[in-house]
């Protein structure tokens, strides 16, 4: 008795040669399609922009005339934000998720704290901006101060850092840990001499993407009351200060036509930001996975 | 066996010194090991005193509990969470389950060498001198008189000995295992328990690795799991039978593979089953 009728499955290859050909024609729509709004907005925003971007860009401060408008308060003022941001969440994120992949026993309460933080990566950033709010803003009383935004924005993306980093770690072969514990290692040396060295790329991988995720978020910026119009470069944590989506959000809302091709400018200046980024994490992945 | 008969008249000299000369021999003596895995019993009342200087080999069908007990031996048993003890075993003189024993300590004394060769994704150099380093050895130079002398140990200096600061990942299998093993030395340990460190090897690499055990007994005693039935009777001096987690029998590997007393290690060694 055989179960496979060799006839009726070549009856059958037609129709399921066609099927498979359809799926393929509709996963390579969906990537064009994705690919081709990327290229206009991409193509929209340059062509409008360009003509903005000059020397002079970068060293002005903002300006009621288009032509004189610049970037530099924004982009120093991005710089600074950044500068609380990395080391704040890095050390945060990755602390949190060694503790919680290596120290935390696996029981009901750190399965539940665990899922609670990958959901709290779902929470909208407006959100995070009313917690800074009350907690840096008011009850710290750091006003809408660099330390206030890069506080906020730390916890923002927190839980994604935290959320990469425990991947990165759970990724360590096992065979790695108990080579080290089987000589005598203690935990903490197996932590730093062996899983930390392998889990790096994956870590800074998704640091990096959290960072920019955070340079580019405006809406916490508003809830925390971030200026727009500032004619000084900031000189400690404390200073206020104004960042790039702010500064192109204000300009896209005012009413002359010229100054959208000045927040065109600015969202270029942003997207540059962002790709340099996103290449640094591409490098630093590359340049460890090379010694493997 | 007829050795140590004629031996035995020296020894009787005063009674306490016979005592001695037995107890100094065993390294390890378990006693009554119970050990589960949640609700799960793999281990089951095993009894073993495994002597000093010896190669002893542990055979049984696979999931009867081989890796289980050598994991014990060290206590690497307990990273899986569930695990519970009961019962003793007593390694030089102590009970390795004492509250206030150390493992970190005991696992400086007592080496281990894994199925898969496992080295870490660092220098040759580096990996051989990882264990000198986190029990505190800094000096350069006695560093690098531990790697020559545990790399020369494990029999792979010859080929190693021009890229000490190559990745060691760039090495075959065989030469990983070994470099493991040389890893494993470094500690300068008194035991070395192996588990089935020859089942990822070709037959050149499980040769080299079995003549090294032959060597290495000399200064150390072996504790090694096998699958294989050849390997355990060319390499060891006694064998123990694991069978569900209980030891079937335990005795000279001659006796094991000529004249086993219990009927179940005859049906497995002649592969009648597992
Ligand atoms: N981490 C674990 N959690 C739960 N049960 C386990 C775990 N490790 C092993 N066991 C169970 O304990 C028993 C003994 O396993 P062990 O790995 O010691 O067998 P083994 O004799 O080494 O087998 P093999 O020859 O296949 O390596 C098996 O039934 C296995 O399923
Ligand atoms: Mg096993």
């Amino acid at each position: 008795m055989r179960h496979i009728d060799h006839k009726n499955v070549v009856k059958r290859m037609g129709s399921r040669m066609i099927l498979n050909k359809t799926f393929k024609a509709i996963f390579f729509m969906a990537t064009l399609f994705a690919l081709l709004s990327l290229a206009i907005l991409f193509y929209r925003i340059v062509s409008q922009g360009i003509g903005f971007i000059s020397i002079d860009f970068f060293t002005n401060f903002g300006s009621r005339i288009p032509e004189n408008a610049g970037i530099v308060a924004a982009l120093v003022g991005s710089l600074w934000m950044m500068a609380v941001i990395a080391p704040v969440s890095l050390i945060l994120g990755v602390g949190s998720a060694i503790y919680l992949e290596e120290y935390a026993k696996k029981n009901k309460l750190n399965d539940f704290i665990r899922m609670n933080i990958a959901n709290l990566a779902g929470v909208p950033s407006v959100v995070f901006g009313l917690l800074g709010l009350t907690i840096f803003v008011r009850a710290l009383a750091l006003g809408n101060s660099i330390l206030a935004a890069g506080f906020t924005m730390s916890l923002l993306i927190l839980p994604v850092i935290i959320v990469a980093s425990q991947e990165a770690i759970r990724a360590v072969p096992k065979e790695l840990r108990e080579a080290s514990y089987g000589m005598g290692a203690t935990k903490w040396q197996t932590i730093s001499k062996v899983v930390l060295p392998s889990a790096i790329p994956g870590i800074l991988t998704g640091g990096i993407l959290a960072l920019s995720r955070a340079i580019g978020e405006t809406a916490p910026l508003v809830v925390i009351g971030i200026p727009v119009i500032i004619q000084f470069l900031p000189d400690n944590l404390l200073s206020q200060f104004t960042a790039l989506p702010m500064q192109i959000f204000d300009w896209a809302k005012r009413p002359q036509e010229a100054f959208q091709s000045v927040a065109a400018a600015g969202i270029i200046v942003l997207m540059m930001f962002l790709l340099i980024m996103n290449s640094i994490a591409v490098v630093i992945r590359n340049k460890f996975q090379k010694r493997y | 066996m007829v050795q140590v008969n004629l031996n035995k008249p020296q020894l009787k000299e005063t009674t306490d010194s016979n005592q001695n000369v037995n107890m100094n021999n065993i390294v390890y003596d378990t006693k009554q090991l119970n050990l589960w895995y949640g609700n799960h019993h793999a281990l089951k009342n095993i009894d073993l005193a495994i002597k000093e200087n010896e190669v002893t080999a542990i055979i049984g069908p696979s999931g009867c509990g081989k890796s289980t007990y050598i994991k014990t031996l060290n206590r690497m048993v307990e990273l899986v969470p569930s695990v519970k003890t009961s019962g003793q075993i007593i390694y030089r003189d102590r009970n390795i389950f004492d509250s206030d024993y150390n493992v970190e300590e005991l696992r400086t004394r007592v080496g281990m060498v894994f199925q898969k060769p496992n080295p870490f994704p660092k220098s040759i150099f580096d990996n051989i001198a990882y264990g000198p380093r986190i029990h505190g050895i800094k000096n350069k130079k006695t560093l690098d008189e531990i790697v020559e002398k545990s790399l020369r140990g494990a029999a792979i200096w010859d080929e190693v000995k021009d890229r000490l600061h190559e990745n060691a990942y760039g090495l075959s299998g065989g030469q990983q295992q070994r470099i493991c093993i040389a890893r494993a030395l470094a500690i300068e340990p008194d035991v070395i328990l192996m588990d089935e460190p020859t089942s990822a090897l070709d037959p050149i690499s499980t040769l080299k690795v079995e003549e090294l055990v032959q060597e290495l007994k000399e200064n150390y005693s072996i504790i090694i799991v096998t699958h294989n039935m050849q390997q355990a009777a060319r390499i060891s001096d006694k064998t123990a039978f694991f069978l569900n987690g209980e030891v079937i029998e335990f005795d000279q590997t001659d006796t094991i593979f000529s004249t086993p007393s219990d009927k179940r290690t005859e049906d497995y060694i002649s592969g009648r089953f597992g």
